[in-house]
């Protein structure tokens, strides 16, 4: 080896020693090895605010109201987090991200967890350094099209344009669907959903595409939502959730266990309302729930009420769903977001 | 120690300063994405792209590969580049003569333009003409018709498409024909004008192409016209967008390269009897160049790197298909970012280094 390679391996060495002390210094390296809760939300308890990565403006899951105030279920999410680890569901700071921008945000540890109505896939489970850690919406593709169009179902759909949303699972969709029935689907692709929404109004392209709540809120702000219709089939699986950085497992405990805590919450029935007096309840499985018998919370790395907090700030899972997609709201069938015991896919592991 | 010496040392420090600067980024990223269990690779370049490129020049086909779709993607963000050149400098010459006419409408009008283009953002600009387009343009069943063979609506302009025959062939000579005559005229000793005799070359030459070529003519059926080639508002939008926003730029470096030729030039040529349009054209404007060059190298370089705003309106372009799609769905972040900073900065010292020998050419020696 010559001088200079030498020079350069050991630099290279040197580098790598620098750059491993300076991970572990944010608390990577040790993160297999942490004592709950876990440097995350150790990270989060000492800066007294949680970093939640959300969706830059869709109504049922993540938009400003008039007021500037942040509303929807991912936004809910959020606030049962902050409310059991930091006590308080307004200790949230909201980063809208981008389709685009979403997962690179959370890889940097700009946030600390991505609940922005994201599907869970293979290839960012294996690929992005990320972990999926729980499905908060079981969504499929649909399409947002004008009624004028005497169009009823997906396949009709041969020789139209539809506006997507770049960066998604939503494009490869399209194509596989295109791919495996035959039919020719041109898409458009903008960044934003403003724009993509104010191009299919104009009639640049038939329709707008996007996973089933989503199109349910985007339908609502169209200028005339009733030229339009969404088509009652789905082209595609999307179940939306929870993704986190690898490498902090405790972490990932903690939001798992928020989520089953929410659904949970519907299932035994304890409310926003009646979590108080669900203190003295008799069923052993509620006490556990509201954090007056066993010690779960200990075990998690933060206090026994962390989920009384979460549920007290925000409701169960069917109150949360019913404030933004119930009949008073988008109005969109819980279908396969009820219960397990109710025909749907939520069913969550017993508080053991 | 002589001051050059002492010129060269910092020169040197500041090298090695801004490399390790780089390097110390370079470990950092590595060393992290290791933390997190992901490593640098280009690989996914050869795996299958899966999506579909609405606005394509060259072939395009969702089965093929991540690598050939920076490709595509290039070729249109060159296309939108060479239109926005054209359009911007001929629409800044317009704006700069009108200012200078002399003619109090003229020069008030262009003033008014310039201020209120270059005093607004260039993405407002650019959304606003993709809306206003849009808007102008009649929908897809009361199509503008032209002739039966063209037609004109919401979703482009659809002209018939030269299908077979040796038609490629014939336009490609004669233009190559025509390009190198108009080069080399002087040389080939032509004692007739060019301006008189290759346009009409030009226009024989691609009237007999469009005769040998089989048409494909556009047919409205079902949600879309088939057949034939479109060209979408996405695109009109975007040239209009961004070449109208720099052509006021270019419009007042024009103006400044002007006002900047002696003004004894200007009255020389009237009083050798030349008229206003001769001594602009051909005694002014070829001095003034000397003058614009520079500034206008720099305005060709915004215009290159300004189509990436066609993201935001739907039109294919690098930073859309590779920095939104790809890098969403192979999640290479740091990866893609370095190919996409790495195509611009090719390209753009690619037309520096051209304008900058051109700029050489029309130096004066002596001076």
């Amino acid at each position: 080896m010559t001088m200079i390679g030498t020079m350069l391996h050991r630099a290279t060495q040197l580098g790598l020693a620098t750059a491993a002390l300076l991970a572990m210094g944010v608390g990577m390296a040790q993160a297999q090895l942490a004592a709950p809760p876990g440097p995350t939300a150790e990270a989060i308890k000492k800066r007294g605010v949680l970093n939640c990565g959300v969706d830059t403006g869709v109504p049922g899951f993540a938009f400003q109201d008039n007021a500037g105030k942040w509303k929807g279920l991912d936004i809910d999410y959020c606030r049962a987090i902050a409310a059991a680890v930091l006590g308080d569901p307004e200790k949230v700071k909201y980063v809208p991200t981008t389709a685009a921008a979403r997962f690179t945000v959370l890889q940097s540890g700009e946030i600390d967890v991505l609940i922005r109505d994201s599907t869970l896939t293979f290839s960012r489970s294996t690929q992005l350094g990320l972990d999926e850690v729980a499905v908060n919406f079981y969504a499929g593709q649909g399409f947002l099209v004008r009624k004028a169009l005497g169009v009823s179902k997906a396949a009709d759909l041969q020789g139209a344009t539809i506006c997507v949303i770049t960066g998604a699972t939503l494009e490869l969709n399209i194509a596989d669907f295109a791919r495996s029935t035959g039919a020719k689907i041109g898409t458009l692709l903008f960044d934003k959903p403003d724009e993509a929404v104010a191009a299919m109004e104009a009639g640049r392209c038939d329709g707008y595409t996007d996973d089933s709540g989503s199109l349910a809120g985007m339908r609502s702000t169209l200028k005339v939502p009733n030229d339009w219709m969404v088509l009652p089939e789905l082209i595609s699986k999307e179940p939306l959730g929870i993704h986190a950085r690898s490498g902090d497992p405790r972490w990932q405990k903690i939001l798992f266990w928020v989520d089953t805590m929410l659904k949970s919450g519907e299932e035994y029935g304890v409310t926003q309302a009646n979590v108080d007096q669900m203190k003295t309840s008799k069923d052993p499985f509620v006490l556990r729930l509201v954090g007056v018998e066993g010690d779960f919370g200990k075990q998690l790395g933060l206090d026994n009420e962390w989920s009384y907090r979460a549920i007290k700030a925000v409701g169960n899972y069917g109150e949360i769903y019913d404030r933004h997609f119930g009949p008073k709201a988008l109005d969109l069938p819980r279908g396969l977001n009820n219960l397990w015991n109710k025909g749907g896919m939520h069913y969550t592991l017993p508080l053991r | 120690m002589t001051s050059r010496q002492k010129a060269w040392g910092l020169q040197a420090l500041a090298l090695i300063g801004a490399g390790a600067v780089l390097a110390f980024f370079a470990v950092n990223a590595v060393g992290n994405l290791a933390a997190r269990g992901m490593v640098l690779d280009y690989g996914f370049l050869w795996q299958r792209a899966g999506f579909d490129i609405p606005f394509h020049l060259v072939a395009w086909e969702p089965s093929f590969t991540y690598g050939h779709a920076l490709f595509v993607a290039g070729v249109n963000t060159a296309f939108a580049s060479v239109l926005c050149i054209a359009l911007a400098s001929a629409l800044g010459l317009v704006l700069a003569l009108m200012r200078l006419s002399g003619n109090l409408l003229a020069g008030g009008v262009a003033r008014v333009l310039v201020e209120v283009i270059r005093n607004t953002p260039q993405l407002t600009q650019v959304v606003f003409f993709y809306l206003a387009v849009l808007a102008v343009l009649p929908p897809m069943r009361q199509s503008l018709s032209m002739g039966g063979v063209a037609f004109l609506n919401v979703r482009g302009l659809y002209v018939p498409a030269p299908t077979d025959g040796p038609w490629d062939t014939i336009a490609l000579a004669t233009l190559g024909v025509v390009l190198v005559a108009a080069v080399l005229w002087r040389r080939l000793g032509m004692m007739v004008p060019r301006l008189f005799v290759l346009p009409a070359v030009l226009v024989a030459g691609l009237a007999l192409a469009g005769w040998t070529a089989g048409w494909d003519v556009p047919v409205l059926k079902g949600f879309n016209f088939v057949g034939g080639v479109r060209l979408p508002p996405e695109v009109v939008a975007l040239v209009l967008g961004i070449s109208i926003y720099t052509s006021a730029f270019i419009a007042e470096a024009l103006r400044a390269a002007i006002q900047g030729v002696h003004r004894g030039q200007g009255e020389a040529a009237r009083s050798l009897g030349l008229t206003g349009g001769q001594t602009m054209f051909l005694v002014v404007l070829p001095q003034a160049m000397r003058l614009l060059v520079p500034p206008l190298t720099s305005q060709y370089l915004n215009i290159i790197k300004s189509t990436t705003l066609g993201a935001a309106i739907a039109y294919p372009e690098i930073l859309q298909i590779f920095a939104r799609t790809v890098l969403n769905q192979s999640g290479r972040a740091i990866e893609v970012m370095t190919l996409v900073l790495g195509v611009f900065l090719a390209v753009n010292l690619l037309v520096s280094a051209l304008m900058n020998a051109w700029n050489r050419r029309l130096a004066l020696s002596g001076r």
